[in-house]
């Protein structure tokens, strides 16, 4: 990668320059652009580079691990800042930045991109979406761009899908994907599969019908849509009333995972709206499950459902992780889903079926009585399932034993790393109705009676645990006093990294003995995916860091909930404003 | 609109009128007669803001679509959603959700000079859309007698101008002034700033 400069074009900026400085004594603009850069092919996304991070988490086996070795248990701890950028913006910052030799593309709320030289920082394009005055942000963040060949992709809280030239961020096509008054908002990172950009949606407390859609990458057309919930008629309409799966949530916010083998592409579908589950009976296929979908066509091919209509608020959206398990000596294709049910669920994927193969609390979890051991369909205990006309209280709260911050795999260690939360418990109150209106909150239940506990005695919320996926076995955990929405990367060196609490801390872990090596106190809070690779030889970990949304509302709710702990305070609230940092072993 | 900026001194909280005037003059210093200001275009009247002299009218429940008088607004809250009305054509502002309001109706004696001075016999309004991230579902708390957003937990101060008293909000709601016309209540001028949530 080289940045490179034409005459006429400084031509231009030197009369730009003077004029920018007069109006508003702002830094020249300068025109730079990526030279020489790597199309990224689909040979290149099914193997990708060890150098690089294609994609959401690194791979389409959605690990979250990079391969590179050269930081490691034992240099760990000189880890030092190479370069930062700050964003300019507030909110919560989750997205990884992307490598592609040498560029980096980073995503931050308010739906902006950067393009960046990944050695030094240099700026070499920005873009941001024009967005309307009149959108409602319910969860104001981005979870990172898709590549593909010469394009960058951005789905955005304006719910569009907008392709940039990844030379210079200038946009080659803006298509709608719904429309954000009703509800619909795109929050995730596509999924490119062949040529095709896949992408889902947001709005499960909006009255939205979910879905994913299809667009062709090189001209934006739509290629094929999947609703989440079924139409009257439709295989799995039978588990749902009247009308109700015409809002019926079902979003989907969280990457899906893709096995080429078997040409399937896994995805998390969220609850079923709203999210008392009286205003929904029925089982609320496909909500709360995990869909596998052909590409090419968008057909349904199976599915497993986690748990029966949702009545917690406990979306199961991030998809499950392709790993290779071994069951009774037998070899598995495993998909493998720490789920915010608090369940650690283990799956068979094959070309039209997904069976069940195991499942395990691995937090406090007290709604379920049982998972079937032939389906894996769950029991539930009514008292811990909120219904009309009383308070019920469940663990863990809605916020489940894992929200949407990514567990990570590591196929040297053979461990599941789960960025958890344990010892909390929520209560709602379903309303007797609620009038629908696409776009405007659906939730139905009583807003004032959304409560939050901290399990009797409890000292600790926030857990990092690493599970042996064969032997369903947890193998460590490191506690923390916060919460923590600390999505988790891990390395060939040897590593998990992880930050998520409100201290602003950044750490490494021995991937092994969950062993803290080394911290790093950042600007706020890291809820960003972390994310690895290696420019000119030298591996370097980034990661963005900007507290927000649910670790923010968590915070809140916990506060209110008297949990007193170290760094908690209703006045001295946790800092915002993102900042990506980039690190390296010093010398 | 492509918003890109290129070059290294990207200044990530510019706001969209400050690129389409550097759009402009970048067009003019260089000659480039391709660049030019966007035209205005005709605002559906559904859609303008509330104008002085217009009624209220209930935004939702029963009584949508009525028009708010002193008597629907209970001393002391809650509140009501209301849109305005022209009251000429009748026409009701409900093209826009920006133009949500929340009406309500305190002791004139616990406003501010500046609240009282927007305010009509105790009835005062505020834009309805948090300034955090735009939510529209403001619900009343009845004991501290607070606006309360339950989408992050903002929480402003109908007394004081609208401040944010809680949460994450960056700033107070706009006020929109009140007076009594022939008995009736009615929008006295506009917005005291801008409505919605962030976008930058």
């Amino acid at each position: 990668m080289r940045v490179h400069r034409t005459s006429a074009a400084s031509l231009r900026e030197a009369a730009a320059a003077l004029l920018v400085g007069v109006l508003w004594l702002a830094p020249a603009v300068a025109t730079a652009q990526v030279h020489h850069y790597s199309s990224v092919t689909d040979a290149r996304l099914l193997n990708p580079e060890p150098q690089n991070w294609l994609m959401y988490r690194g791979n389409y086996a959605g690990w979250g691990y990079s391969p590179l070795d050269q930081i490691t248990t034992q240099n760990a701890r000189k880890l030092t800042p190479v370069w930062t950028l700050g964003t300019g913006v507030a909110e919560g910052h989750e997205s990884p930045p992307m490598v592609n030799n040498g560029v980096m593309f980073v995503s931050t709320p308010q739906n902006q991109v950067l393009a960046l030289d990944a050695k030094n920082g240099d700026v070499l394009w920005y873009y941001k979406k024009d967005l309307p005055d009149d959108l409602l942000q319910l969860h104001p963040t981005n979870r990172g761009v898709g590549l593909y060949e010469d394009k960058v992709y951005l789905a955005t809280v304006d719910a569009h899908l907008v392709a940039l030239d990844a030379k210079t961020g200038r946009v080659v096509w803006d298509k709608v994907v719904e429309d954000y008054h009703k509800g619909y908002y795109c929050t995730l990172a596509p999924l490119i599969v062949r040529g095709k950009v896949m992408v889902g949606t947001s709005g499960g407390e909006l009255a939205i019908r979910g879905f994913v859609q299809a667009f062709d990458a090189r001209t934006g057309d739509t290629l094929w849509r999947t609703y989440t919930v079924p139409a009257p008629g439709e295989p799995g309409s039978d588990t749902w009333q009247g009308d109700d799966w015409k809002n019926g949530g079902g979003s989907v916010w969280i990457q899906g995972t893709y096995d080429p083998q078997l040409n399937l592409a896994f995805w998390g579908v969220g609850n079923a709206g709203p999210w008392a589950g009286d205003f929904h009976t029925g089982d609320n296929l496909y909500t709360s499950s995990v869909i596998a979908l052909d590409p090419d066509s968008g057909a349904l091919k199976a599915y497993h459902q986690y748990h029966w209509n949702d009545s917690w608020d406990w979306d199961e959206v991030t998809p499950p992780m392709l790993i290779d398990v071994q069951r009774s000596g037998r070899p598995i294709k495993g998909l493998v889903h720490p789920g915010r049910n608090g369940y650690l669920w283990v799956l068979e994927r094959g070309a039209d079926k997904i069976s069940f193969v195991d499942a395990k609390a691995y937090v406090r979890q007290n709604a379920f009585t049982s998972v079937d051991p032939a389906t894996g369909r769950p029991s539930y205990d009514a008292e811990h399932k909120p219904v009309r006309g009383r308070l019920v209280d469940f663990c863990p709260s809605l916020w489940g034993g894992k929200d949407w911050p990514p567990a990570a795999y590591n196929p040297r260690t053979k461990l599941v790393y789960i960025p958890s939360n344990d010892n909390h418990c929520g209560s709602l109150k379903s309303k007797q109705e609620e009038p629908t209106k696409p776009g405007q909150l659906y939730l139905g239940v009583e807003v004032k009676d959304i409560g939050l506990s901290v399990y009797p005695g409890s000292k600790t919320i926030g857990r990092l645990q690493a599970w042996d996926p064969n032997k369903m076995e947890r193998v460590w955990a490191q506690d923390f006093v916060s919460h923590s929405f600390g999505p988790v990367l891990t390395t060939g060196g040897g590593l998990v990294f992880q930050g998520g609490t409100n201290d602003r801390f950044f750490r490494a872990f021995d991937a092994k003995n969950g062993q803290m090596l080394w911290e790093f106190r950042t600007n706020s809070g890291v809820t960003a995916v972390p994310m690895s690779y290696m420019v000119d030889g030298v591996q370097y970990v980034a990661v963005q860091s900007g507290w927000g949304v649910d670790a923010e509302r968590m915070q809140g709710a916990l506060i209110a909930a008297g949990y007193q702990a170290k760094n908690y305070g209703k006045d001295v609230p946790i800092p915002q404003g993102g900042v990506l940092w980039v690190f390296a072993v010093g010398k | 609109m492509d918003n890109n900026v290129a070059g290294r001194c990207a200044c990530f909280a510019r706001t969209l009128e400050r690129r389409a005037a550097l759009k402009v003059c970048l067009g003019i210093a260089l000659g480039l007669h391709f660049v030019r200001p966007a035209g205005v275009a005709a605002v559906d009247p559904k859609d303008e803001r509330p104008q002085d002299g217009d009624r209220l009218v209930f935004a939702d429940g029963e009584r949508a679509g009525h028009v708010i008088t002193s008597a629907d607004l209970p001393l002391g809250g809650p509140r009501a959603m209301a849109f305005p009305m022209a009251p000429a054509t009748r026409l009701v502002r409900d093209g826009s959700r920006l133009n949500k309001v929340l009406v309500v109706h305190l002791d004139p004696g616990t406003l501010a000079e500046e609240t009282q001075a927007r305010a009509a016999d105790g009835i005062v309004a505020y834009s309805a859309i948090c300034t955090h991230q735009g939510c529209e579902a403001m619900a009343w708390d009845d004991v501290r007698k607070t606006f309360w957003c339950p989408c992050h937990d903002s929480k402003y101060d109908p007394r004081d101008n609208g401040r944010v008293v809680a949460g994450p909000a960056p700033r107070r709601l706009a006020a929109l002034p009140l007076k009594v016309v022939d008995g009736v209540l009615a929008v006295a001028g506009a917005f005291s700033g801008p409505v919605g949530g962030q976008t930058h």
